[in-house]
């Protein structure tokens, strides 16, 4: 493994952490809550961004990272008061850090308009800090050239002060660097060593005469003395006036001891082959990196690779308990509760595994920030977020994919929810409105929320365009909901002029289907004046799911537990036929259309008799109903889910597939496909059979 | 018995760049998060180094070298301070609070080992 690029991976993980922070922070000190604390964070942040683009020769990075840290730093210290406009720029700064580094990790060029424009914004707000204290000149240290590359004699004075060994520096340490430069005689004087009954031990009483015979250059004797500069005097003779000292030692007879000591010193250097083998035992008795937070850093890749392997031991296990039943072992046998002990174990194992990618939604929560700002600088809305519910976990597969209908949404809810500042002001409302982005855990699936204060939906609009877009047919009686769920048809946009905002070419729709294609439910609930709620459900894992089991003819297919209402036994005087193919049951004084999944997916060609078939009671997106009717219920259990496209394509109708006890493939049922499949298009079932057909027969 | 430098440093990035040039130089390595985490290092473990940042939460690289110099174990315990060139009133203030010595970030891994060599005893 290439130890370099992992440190630079971890970079750029820890930038995005830092980022996060420092958005965080500066949301804070916008609002006026921030702390102290907060102000060193933010400032830590975009230093440690620095200090690593400075190890991996990020030098834009670097400069960047510099004026930003400079005018924190103005703010830290009090120079610089974080007032509206400060924090305005503070906050482009970070979103311009952001991109800076974002294109730092894909090895991408950056505009460099864009940092300057904001390099100078900052040294602006620098020039306007109050300056308490005049910084001291930096150090220069005057190389001293030589021409002459011969031995010389140099004559070094030394003589420590206490501060020096106050700060652990060891004279015979700076003798012994010495040495390295050439050949050193070293000459004690003890004479102002006082009695030892007045000796302070923290004292300072000894003075050093040093001979060099080296080649080297006044600098370089001055770099040996670099950190004990200021704790001592320290006279350096020129070599051509050097005085021979020949005179002999008084104490220690010079300090020829140090010379094995460096040839110790340099064997160390020797690099050490197996660095994991020597750090094994360190990570066991010493401090461990990430022990103080007790988490640790793990490849994602591993971690589904786990994932994998605890679906297969679930596959297995499913498999051994079917084997032992089918071997006609009694269940009160030893072995069958041994196994069913098996169970339990597995399922749990299964359980931790999928914890361990849980994460908050943090990470994307702590995105949309700058969404909110961009959004409302282009429509010129005075937007406030309010985020609830960060910490709400859900698998990582899922946070990923909530980011793009979640930027839609925010994008939807201040372009089209929130009124501009007149409008407000005009129908008593503050001029900034409120975007509130929330997240809970509710009945095993994670729910996000976009409410918006703004007008709500303007449902007669709605209507008519709904109508004009032959959408719904005219004089259609529609509850106040399912107008406003009309948004979500496909070629459905109220908005006059499709704006560059939440126009880029996708509708309400498109987030729909993006939804939908996670398992997830997409719905919108309005109030008139007061502002809308768009509400989103997913599952808690894209990797695992609870299903009913059912037998459609010879075919074992899974129902996501969630899409199901409840399960029915349709009685005869219920059933009503719409034409040769459709039929409809009556149910609670309403109809719902019935499709019988076998027929659907070309299993057979014959329709079942709904009387004799177990129909389930199912919720597709929108709300409408479907009755499915299948064969039999097997039971009720969690599959693991494994992708048909990925395995082998796509196939209309069935969301993914899973492997049963008995080793067979089983189908996951796609049910909003296949409603809606029976509902427009007849011919479908050919396309379907031939899907299924290939796929078994491979 | 190796050399052992203790790292603190809040940066993970840092932390991992500085182990993995002391593990070359075979050198043994203990990290820290923060000064904190320091001092609760040093209670169960005498390193013969300590390389430590300045600018950390809790107790910043002032404050635990400090708080080092005041402990009548590891008075004299070389510390040195990872610092930026342009840095010269923080370097004054790292060696006030009793800093042996500096690093100079970005650090080029062979001065690192350099400077931890020349405090080390």
């Amino acid at each position: 493994m290439d130890s370099m690029a992992t440190i630079r991976r971890t970079f750029f993980q820890e930038c995005e952490e830092q980022l996060g922070e420092l958005e965080t922070g500066l949301i804070k000190m916008e609002s006026g809550t921030q702390s102290v604390d907060t102000v060193n964070a933010v400032f830590r942040a975009v230093h440690s961004i620095k200090g690593g683009a400075g190890i991996f020769g990020l030098d834009g990075l670097v400069k960047f990272a510099h004026a930003f840290e400079t005018t924190l730093d103005d703010v830290r210290c009090a120079r610089l008061l974080p007032t509206s406009t400060v924090m305005a720029t503070l906050l482009r700064a970070a979103d311009v850090l952001a991109d800076v580094v974002r294109a730092a990790r894909e090895d991408l060029p950056f505009d460099d308009n864009k940092t300057n424009i904001l390099i100078s914004a900052l040294s602006k707000l620098d020039q306007n800090a109050v300056i308490h204290e005049t910084s001291p000149p930096s150090e220069s240290i005057t190389e001293h050239s030589s021409t002459d590359t011969g031995s010389k004699n140099w004559l070094i004075n030394f003589y420590p002060r206490r501060e020096l060994y106050a700060k652990a520096n060891e004279t015979a340490l700076l003798f012994r660097e010495l040495n390295r430069l050439g050949v050193v005689n070293v000459t004690i004087d003890t004479s102002r060593l006082p009695e030892l009954s007045q000796i302070d031990v923290d004292g300072a009483y000894l003075s050093w005469t040093i001979n060099l015979l080296s080649d080297c250059t006044e600098s370089v004797i001055r770099d040996v003395f670099e950190f004990v500069d200021g704790d001592c005097v320290l006279d350096i003779a020129n070599p051509t006036e050097a005085i021979v000292v020949d005179e002999p030692p008084e104490f220690y007879g010079g300090f020829e001891f140090f010379a094995p000591m460096g040839v110790d010193v340099s064997d160390t250097a020797q690099p050490v082959e197996k660095i994991e083998v020597s750090v094994k035992p360190e990570n066991i008795t010493g401090k461990v990196e990430a022990s103080a937070t007790s988490s640790i850093r793990v490849d994602l890749e591993r971690v589904d690779r786990m994932i994998d392997l605890v679906g297969e031991l679930v596959i297995n296990e499913a498999m051994l308990s079917q084997r032992i039943l089918e071997a006609g072992i009694v269940r009160a046998s030893g072995v069958a509760v041994a196994l069913e002990e098996l169970e339990h174990l597995t399922r749990e194992i299964q359980d931790s595994v999928m914890a361990i990618r849980a994460q908050p939604v943090r990470s994307v929560f702590q995105r949309m920030p700058r969404l909110v700002r961009e959004v409302a600088t282009q429509t010129g809305k005075l937007v406030r977020l309010l985020t609830e519910g960060e910490g709400t976990e859900v698998d990582k597969t899922v946070i990923e994919r909530i980011a793009d209908p979640l930027t839609h949404m925010i994008r939807n809810a201040i372009d089209h929810g929130l009124e501009s500042p007149e409008i407000r002001l005009a129908a008593g409302k503050p001029a900034e409105g409120v975007v509130r982005l929330a997240a809970l855990h509710r009945s095993g699936r994670i729910v996000v929320e976009v409410a918006d204060d703004g007008a709500g939906i303007n449902r007669s609009r709605v209507k008519a365009k709904a109508e004009e877009n032959g959408l719904i047919s005219i004089d259609a009686a529609l509850t106040d909901d399912e107008i406003d769920n009309l948004i979500f048809l496909p070629g459905f946009s109220t908005a006059s002029a499709v704006t560059d905002i939440s126009g880029r070419g996708v509708g309400m729709d498109v987030v729909r289907r993006s939804v939908q294609a996670l398992g997830g439910r997409i719905s919108i609930s309005s109030r008139p004046g007061k502002g809308s709620t768009f509400t989103m459900s997913l599952p808690l894992t894209l990797a695992v799911l609870d299903g009913m089991v059912v037998n459609a003819a010879t075919h074992s297919l899974i129902v996501p537990l969630g899409a199901i209402l409840e399960t029915l036994q349709p009685r005869a005087q219920d059933v009503h036929p719409l034409d040769n193919k459709v039929r409809v049951l009556s149910l609670r004084g309403g109809y719902v259309p019935m499709v019988d999944v076998a027929m659907a997916l070309g299993y057979r060609s014959e329709a079942i008799e709904p009387t004799k078939s177990v129909a389930l009671l199912v919720e597709c997106e929108g709300g409408s109903q479907a009755v499915l009717l299948f064969d039999t219920i097997q039971g009720q259990r969690q599959v693991v889910i494994k992708s048909l496209e990925a395995n082998y394509r796509a196939v209309p109708g069935i969301a993914a597939a899973t492997v049963m006890g008995d080793g067979r493939v089983a189908l996951i049922l796609d049910v909003d496909a296949i409603v809606a499949a029976s509902r427009t298009d007849q011919s479908r079932p050919e396309t379907i059979r031939a899907d299924i057909t290939l796929m078994e027969a491979s | 018995m190796s050399t052992t430098v203790l790292t603190v440093d809040d940066s993970r990035t840092m932390r991992d760049m500085l182990k993995h040039s002391l593990l070359k130089a075979g050198f043994r390595v203990l990290q820290a998060e923060d000064g904190l985490d320091g001092l609760e290092v040093l209670k169960t473990e005498q390193p013969d180094v300590i390389v430590t940042d300045l600018n950390m939460p809790r107790l910043d690289g002032f404050g635990f070298i400090e708080a080092i110099r005041r402990h009548i174990d590891h008075k004299t315990m070389p510390v040195l301070v990872l610092t930026t060139e342009v840095d010269s009133e923080k370097k004054s203030r790292a060696k006030a609070a009793g800093a042996t010595g500096w690093i100079v970030k970005p650090f080029d891994p062979v001065k690192l080992v350099d400077a931890i060599r020349r405090v080390a005893v």
